[in-house]
C-alpha cells in the first residue's frame, strides 16, 4: 500500500492519506489546483516535506531511483528520450503484448515517437510504466486524449492490475471515470486536498487504513517531539 | 626608425580602420539594422580596451614581477568567467552561474598555461609576463567560447528536454544516466568550434596569432609552430574547461534524490 503522511510542498498544503493494496483513489480538481504537483511530490520528482511509505517502507530509506521503480508515474505529457519508440522498451515482446491489449498495434513499435499519435504515446507511456512492475502507479489524466474504446481498454487493464494488488492514484476530470475506477475521490482545491467521496466507509477497510495511518503519524510526531 | 622587421603603425593609419567601422554604422543606419549605436560603441570599446591592455602589458613586461603577473592572470580569468556566465540563456541561479564560469576557466587555463610554460616554452623565469600573459589571453578567449556554448546547451537542453529526462528518472534511472545524452551533446557543442578551426586552419583561414607574428617579422615556419602549439593548448583547455563546467552544472541541476532541479536555474 501507499501511505502519505503530512506530504507538503510548494503550492500544496500538508496532506495525509493512504491507498490500500488493490485500491484506486481518484484525484479531481480544476486545472492548476495542484493535482500534478501532488503527483510529482508522490513520485519524488520535486522536493517535498513529510513522508511517503510504500509497502511499509519509508521513502527516506530508499534512494530516488529505488523509490521510482516502486512508485511509477505516467505524466499527462510523457517524455521520450530517443527518436525510436522501440528504444524505450528493454523487453519489446512483453511491451508489444501489453500495448496490443490497449489497442496499440505492434507496428507502432517500429516507428518514430514523432510518428505516433498522442493517444498512442499516452498508452505506450502507460505500458512503459507497467513493465517495471511497480507497487503503486500514479496516473495523471491517462485517458484525456483517448477515444471511448481506448479509454475502456485502459480502465480494464488498470482494473486487472488493481485485482493483482496494485495501488493507483488517478487524476481525472471525468466524474464518470472517477466513479467507475475509484473507491475514494480526493479533491484538490488551491493546494488543499480533501476527501470528496468515500465508498470505502461501506467496508471500513480503507477508512480504517486512514485512521491507522493518522494514529501512526501522530505517534511518530510525538516521538519526534520528545 | 630602426629596422625592427615590421612596419610600425601610426595613429593616422588606424583612422583608415576606424573609417570602415563608421562605414558599417552608416550602412546600419541606411538599412535600418538598428546596430549603428552598438557598432560605434563596440568600436570605441575595442580601441580603449586594447589601448589600456597595451599600456598594462608594457609596464608588466618591464617589471617581470610574479605578483603582478599573477594579478593580471586573476583579473583576466575573472573577466572570462563572468563572460561565460553572461552568455547563458538559462543561467544557474545564485553564485553558481559565475562560480561555474570562473571555476572552469581557472582550472583549464591555469593547468594548460602552466603545462606550456614549464614544458614547451620554458621562458626564464617561467612566469615571464612576455610569454605568460599573451598565452593565457589566447587560451582564455577561445576556451571561453567553448565553455559558454557547452554550458548553454546543457541548461537550455535540460529545460527543453525536461520530460525526456524525467521519463528516464521515473523508470528508475540514476541522474547521470538520465543526463548523459545531454551531457554528451553539450560537450560535443563545446568542442566543435575548435575542431572545425583546427580542420580549416591553413586552408580557409590564417589564424590571427600567426598572421600577427608574420606581420611582426617572424619567419612563417616559426609562426606556424607557435600556432600549432597555441591551437593544441586551446583544444586541451576547452576539453578540461567544458568537462568541468558541464559536469558541475549537471550535478547542480540534479540532487541526491536523483531529481531534475530546474528550480535551480534563474531568469
Amino acid at each position: 500500500m501507499l501511505r502519505v503522511r503530512d506530504l507538503a510542498r510548494n503550492g500544496l498544503q500538508p496532506c495525509s492519506f493512504a491507498v490500500g493494496k488493490g485500491e484506486c483513489v481518484a484525484v479531481r480538481g480544476a486545472s492548476g489546483a495542484g493535482k500534478t504537483l501532488l503527483m510529482r511530490a508522490l513520485a519524488d520528482l520535486d522536493p517535498s516535506q513529510g513522508e511517503v511509505y510504500v509497502d511499509g517502507v519509508a521513502r527516506s530509506f530508499m534512494t530516488g531511483p529505488e523509490w521510482r521503480r516502486k512508485v511509477g508515474y505516467v505524466p499527462a505529457e510523457p517524455g521520450w528520450w530517443s527518436e525510436r519508440i522501440a528504444d524505450h522498451f528493454p523487453d519489446p515482446d512483453k511491451a508489444v503484448r501489453l500495448a496490443q491489449s490497449l489497442g496499440v498495434a505492434a507496428e507502432v513499435f517500429g516507428r518514430l515517437v514523432s510518428e505516433a499519435s498522442t493517444g498512442e504515446r499516452l498508452r505506450l507511456a502507460l505500458v512503459r510504466a507497467l513493465l517495471t512492475d511497480p507497487a503503486a502507479l500514479l496516473l495523471d489524466e491517462p485517458t484525456a486524449a483517448l477515444d471511448q474504446a481506448s479509454t475502456a481498454r485502459v480502465e480494464a487493464l488498470i482494473a486487472e492490475r488493481l485485482g493483482n494488488g496494485l495501488c493507483v492514484v488517478w487524476t481525472t476530470h471525468d466524474t464518470g471515470q472517477a466513479e467507475r475506477m475509484a473507491s475514494r475521490i480526493l479533491t484538490v482545491e488551491a493546494g488543499v486536498i480533501s476527501v470528496e467521496r468515500d465508498d470505502s466507509l461501506v467496508n471500513h477497510t480503507a477508512q480504517a487504513t486512514i485512521e491507522v495511518a493518522a494514529k501512526q503519524a501522530e505517534a511518530c510526531d510525538r516521538r519526534e517531539r520528545i | 626608425m630602426p629596422d625592427t622587421g615590421y612596419i610600425a603603425l601610426g595613429y593616422g593609419d588606424l583612422a583608415v580602420g576606424a573609417a570602415l567601422i563608421v562605414f558599417d554604422a552608416a550602412l546600419s543606419l541606411y538599412l535600418r539594422l538598428g546596430l549603428a549605436r552598438q557598432i560605434l560603441v563596440a568600436g570605441v570599446r575595442m580601441a580603449v580596451q586594447l589601448g589600456i591592455m597595451g599600456m598594462v602589458l608594457t609596464s608588466l613586461f618591464a617589471m617581470v614581477s610574479p605578483l603582478l603577473t599573477g594579478l593580471a592572470a586573476v583579473v583576466m580569468i575573472g573577466f572570462a568567467g563572468m563572460e561565460v556566465a553572461q552568455r547563458q540563456d538559462k543561467p544557474l541561479s545564485g553564485p553558481w552561474n559565475w562560480g561555474v564560469g570562473i571555476g572552469s576557466m581557472t582550472l583549464s587555463t591555469i593547468l594548460v598555461t602552466a603545462l606550456a610554460l614549464t614544458t614547451a616554452l620554458r621562458p626564464d623565469p617561467w612566469y615571464a609576463p612576455h610569454y605568460a600573459i599573451p598565452l593565457m589571453g589566447m587560451i582564455l578567449g577561445n576556451t571561453m567560447t567553448g565553455v559558454a556554448l557547452g554550458l548553454n546547451v546543457l541548461t537550455s537542453g535540460a529545460v527543453a528536454g525536461r520530460a525526456a529526462i524525467e521519463a528516464q528518472l521515473m523508470l528508475g534511472a540514476q541522474r547521470w544516466q538520465a543526463l548523459s545524452p545531454l551531457v554528451r551533446k553539450s560537450l560535443r557543442t563545446a568542442l566543435t568550434p575548435i575542431v572545425n578551426t583546427m580542420a580549416a586552419t591553413g586552408i580557409i583561414s590564417l589564424p590571427g596569432m600567426m598572421t600577427g607574428q608574420i606581420l611582426g617579422g617572424v619567419p612563417p615556419e616559426e609562426a606556424v609552430k607557435y600556432q600549432v602549439l597555441i591551437l593544441s593548448l586551446v583544444a586541451g583547455a576547452i576539453g578540461i574547461g567544458a568537462v568541468a563546467a558541464v559536469l558541475v552544472a549537471a550535478w547542480r541541476l540534479t540532487d541526491h534524490r536523483h531529481r531534475l532541479r530546474l528550480d535551480r536555474l534563474g531568469r
